[in-house]
């Protein structure tokens, strides 16, 4: 490992790389409840061509490898499972290009979605992009990577519909494009190529390190609004979402269940939010939305909640804090997510599974989803918190996670961004076929098996 | 070790990493080495995993420790209410707990031993400290409705000594009256006593007020917000008090004493809003009020302001021990290209220890034609 060190050194710059017992530690782990599992260095690059390199170099010495953005994936993706080195990437956060009539951005592969939003406010204020709720720093190419979605999903879908084209460095140290972006000096989408980007998304840096990639952008309204529709029935809620999403005027809609605050106790919320060039638009958008749901509100099982201004506010903030405030409720720093992606007429049974199962483990929950598409799927997630300092709670946790994610596959939905354990319980459902054809593609992009290995494996 | 409790409630989301418009790296130590564990964020986690004999108590742990430029952008930042505010002390906890342990990187160990031995970092004698002052006629203190405290930068730094002078005029300037130490009073402490080196901090403290209370001292000028800081916040648990504001506070409550006249330079400014008197005091508005008094000045901002202001890097100690220079990367230099890009022409300051970080900056960015680090009192000597 010395001579690797050495010459890892040569290729970022002695202040990039740390073998120190510090760094290994604390990249050992994530903030969910997987195990921690200790890389032997963490590398920072600054380019495209250090991160060829730096392949070359893995591949020569057959040494693991690990991208990471913001490490903010809860379900411990990150993990140097096989020991070797972790790539944190965020050095890497140049905005290369905004294209504001085509609405694209090129980033880097450490951009951070803060740093993207903050770089549109000022340089582009008639554009936006797509915000997870996840905490700032976390970056455009690892929510990319596992098909996240955020404020304008039902607008244009999972982030990776949104991607517009890629620059990866293979397993093997070549530097690749997909997308118009390998025939064209445009970087506007994937069709009409094959498109290849599919190899590097959803496989949890098993394929390739993204360095950058191009990202849809949206027009920014400058009025903004957000209703809340209630209804008590979860078996309403697949209606409710296809009527409201048949008006195609909501950028987001994120329904939430919570036994916490008492007042929210047992009712479904669903956030929509929407937004207009003027005031008159907003008008006219509100009253699709709000007529959609008429029949609802005619026979008294649904209406919009009232909501003073600086409540409302605090729902429209991108990304809400609030959601990472979840991890304070047991005073204990963690919470951990199975976000399932399904079909929505699910939602009553994955609502049901919740509560059964938090009341069986006794954690504090939260449920919700995000609606994805024009109605055309959900990510319904289901959150525990737990107390780090409590090994007791965080077990619990970790139980109604494992059964959770058993539960959404019963169901038909698939575990996102799935941790070791449910990555396991994808395969075993998965055709063989399927899972046959991911290892021949895996076995000729990375040949010596180096890139995050441990995981999309059997055990 | 104090404040542990709160130790395992981080959830290292890292928003304490950014500024709340979320336009760049704003912890200066996160932002020099790039490394999780130099976030705040990263400090909680290792503090954490060394009570619990997880990691030992190394070198390098201890520069992570000590790099912290005490700047507060993670207390501002951190998403979580119920044990924001303790970050800070949590890691002066943990810096006491390496001073405890002998184990602090050698430069802390060098700035401590000479503020313990001259009760100041250049191990001069006290005698000299009132020397900045010996071409001005200002007396030493005795009625004066205040006294004008003067931090060991500006009593015995070059340049340090350049900004007291020209403060020193401009109270004069503005008819407030006030005298000077005679040499009895020692550091200020602030930058021990956030290094976690609490029996010092109380010594130098006690010092202090014992010099200003025999004098009858009850309301303090300081140049440094450093100063302000330490005699504003820390002094009273320990039988000081007195009322104390920064001499921008003061001057912008007298600028009706002050006319100003246009000199045709039409100057660009840009104001770097210093730790201690910004997010740490939450005073943004003195300095602007002197700048914005200024006939034909155009004042810009930059991204990064106010309470989202991004640190020069001298804070916490490291104006002395140098823990946080990181090449490119070093948050003075960043701090430098970020006011040139504003388009200003001169980079206004309001801390002698600004003075110092940014000057230096400028001169490794080699932007000395575009930029020029400036003290606000003498920008506003020019339009007198
Ligand atoms: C409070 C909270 C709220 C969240 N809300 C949302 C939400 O609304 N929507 C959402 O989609 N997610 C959400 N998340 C989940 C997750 O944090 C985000 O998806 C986040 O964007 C992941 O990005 P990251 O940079 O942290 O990725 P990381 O955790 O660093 O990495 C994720 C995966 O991508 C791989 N990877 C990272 N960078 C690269 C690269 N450059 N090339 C190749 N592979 C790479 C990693 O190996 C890993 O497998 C939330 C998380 C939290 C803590
Ligand atoms: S200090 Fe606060 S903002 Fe920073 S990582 Fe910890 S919990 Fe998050
Ligand atoms: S006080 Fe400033 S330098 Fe120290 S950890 Fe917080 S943000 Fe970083």
């Amino acid at each position: 490992m010395t001579e690797v060190i050495k010459r890892l050194k040569a290729i970022v710059g002695d202040r990039f790389v740390s073998a120190e017992p510090e760094e290994r530690y604390l990249y050992s782990m994530d903030q969910g409840t997987m195990p921690p599992a200790e890389p032997d260095m963490v590398v920072m690059p600054g380019s495209t061509e250090e991160v060829s390199e730096i392949m070359r170099l893995a591949n020569e010495y057959q040494v693991p490898v690990v991208p990471m953005g913001g490490g903010l994936v809860l379900s411990g993706l990150t993990r140097a499972l096989k020991g070797g080195m972790i790539l944190d990437m965020k050095r890497m956060n140049r905005i290369t290009e905004v294209n504001p009539k085509s609405r694209y951005a090129v980033v880097e592969g450490g951009t951070s979605q803060g740093m993207l939003q903050a770089y549109l406010k000022k340089h582009h204020p008639e554009l936006k992009h797509s915000m997870p709720d996840a905490p700032p720093i976390a970056t455009l190419a690892g929510n990319v990577c596992i098909h996240g979605s955020g404020h304008l999903s039902v607008l244009g879908g999972f982030h990776s519909d949104m991607l517009t084209g890629m620059e990866v460095v293979l397993p093997t140290g070549e530097i690749v494009r997909t997308g118009s972006c390998s025939v064209s000096a445009d970087w506007f989408g994937k069709a009409p190529l094959p498109d290849l980007s599919g190899l590097f998304m959803g496989w949890s840096g098993t394929t390739g390190i993204v360095t950058r990639l191009g990202i849809k952008l949206f027009p920014n309204y400058r009025h903004n609004d957000l209703l809340i529709f209630v209804t008590e029935d979860p078996r309403d809620m697949p209606d409710v979402i296809a009527r409201l999403t048949s008006t195609q005027v909501a950028e987001d809609m994120t329904p939430w269940m919570t036994p916490k605050p008492e007042w929210a106790r047992g009712f479904m919320h669903i956030n929509i939010a929407y937004g207009a060039h003027s005031k008159e638009e907003l008008t006219f958008k509100r009253n699709l939305l709000q007529i959609s749901v008429k029949d609802y509100i005619d026979n008294k099982s649904g209406g919009f909640l009232p909501m003073p201004p600086p409540q409302k506010g605090r729902f429209m903030q991108l990304p809400s804090p609030d959601l990472a405030r979840f991890a304070d409720v047991r005073k204990g720093g963690g919470f951990e997510y199975v976000g399932a992606i399904m079909a929505i007429e699910h939602f009553p049974e994955a609502y049901q599974a919740g509560v059964r199962i938090a009341e069986k483990h006794d954690v504090s929950y939260s449920m919700g989803a995000r609606i994805v598409g024009a109605g055309h799927a959900m990510m319904f997630f289901y959150a525990y918190a737990f107390n780090r300092a409590d090994p007791e709670d965080m077990a619990r946790a970790q139980h109604a996670l494992e059964e959770t994610n058993s539960a959404a596959l019963d169901m038909g939905g698939i575990p996102w961004k799935a941790e070791l354990p449910a990555q396991q319980k994808i395969i075993e459902k998965m055709a063989p076929e399927t899972f046959a054809l991911m290892n021949r593609i895996r076995h000729t992009l990375d040949p010596n098996h180096i890139m995050n290995p441990g995981n999309w494996e059997r055990a | 070790m104090k404040h542990e409790e709160i130790l395992h409630r981080c959830f290292r989301c890292g928003y304490c990493k950014l500024p709340s418009n979320y336009t760049d790296i704003n912890c200066p130590a996160y932002q020099a080495f790039r490394f999780e564990t130099y976030s705040p964020g990263g400090r909680m986690w290792l503090l954490r995993a060394w009570l619990n004999n997880e990691i030992s108590n190394s070198r390098r742990f201890s520069e992570i420790m000590f790099s912290c430029a005490t700047c507060g952008n993670c207390v501002e930042q951190c998403a979580f209410p119920n044990f924001k505010d303790l970050l800070l002390e949590a890691f002066a906890a943990g810096k006491e707990a390496f001073l405890d342990a002998g184990q602090v990187p050698a430069p802390v160990r060098d700035y401590l031993t000479k503020v313990q031995l001259h009760g100041n970092p250049y191990g001069k004698p006290g005698k000299k400290r009132p020397e900045w002052a010996a071409d001005l006629d200002i007396p030493v203190y005795s009625d004066q409705d205040h006294l004008f405290f003067v931090d060991d930068v500006g009593a015995f730094d070059t340049r340090g000594q350049e900004i007291a002078r020209s403060v020193a005029k401009m109270l004069q300037q503005a008819g407030i009256s006030f005298g000077i130490g005679s040499g009895e009073e020692v550091s200020d402490g602030n930058d021990v006593h956030e290094m976690g080196e609490t029996p010092l901090f109380e010594e130098l403290a006690g010092k202090n007020i014992e010099a200003f209370n025999q004098k009858g001292v009850q309301k303090i000028i300081t140049l440094s917000p450093h100063s302000l800081h330490a005699i504003k916040n820390y002094y009273p648990a320990l039988g000081g008090n007195y009322q104390t504001a920064h001499y921008t506070q003061i001057l912008a409550f007298s600028l009706g004493s002050l006319k100003f006249q246009s000199n045709g330079n039409n100057q660009r400014i840009t104001f770097h809003d210093p730790c201690y008197l910004g997010r740490r005091n939450w005073d943004y508005q003195s300095p602007r009020m002197l700048l914005k008094a200024l006939p034909d000045v155009h004042v810009l901002e930059m991204d990064r302001n106010q309470k989202n202001a991004f640190c020069c890097g001298g804070g916490g100690g490291n104006f002395f021990t140098d823990l946080l220079s990181a090449e490119a990367d070093s948050p003075g230099r960043v701090r430098v290209r970020e006011a040139a890009q504003t388009g200003a022409e001169i980079l206004a300051v309001a801390c002698p220890l600004c003075a110092g970080m940014l000057e230096d900056a400028v001169k490794v960015e080699s932007l000395e034609g575009r930029l020029q680090v400036r003290e606000i009192t003498e920008i506003m000597a020019e339009y007198l």
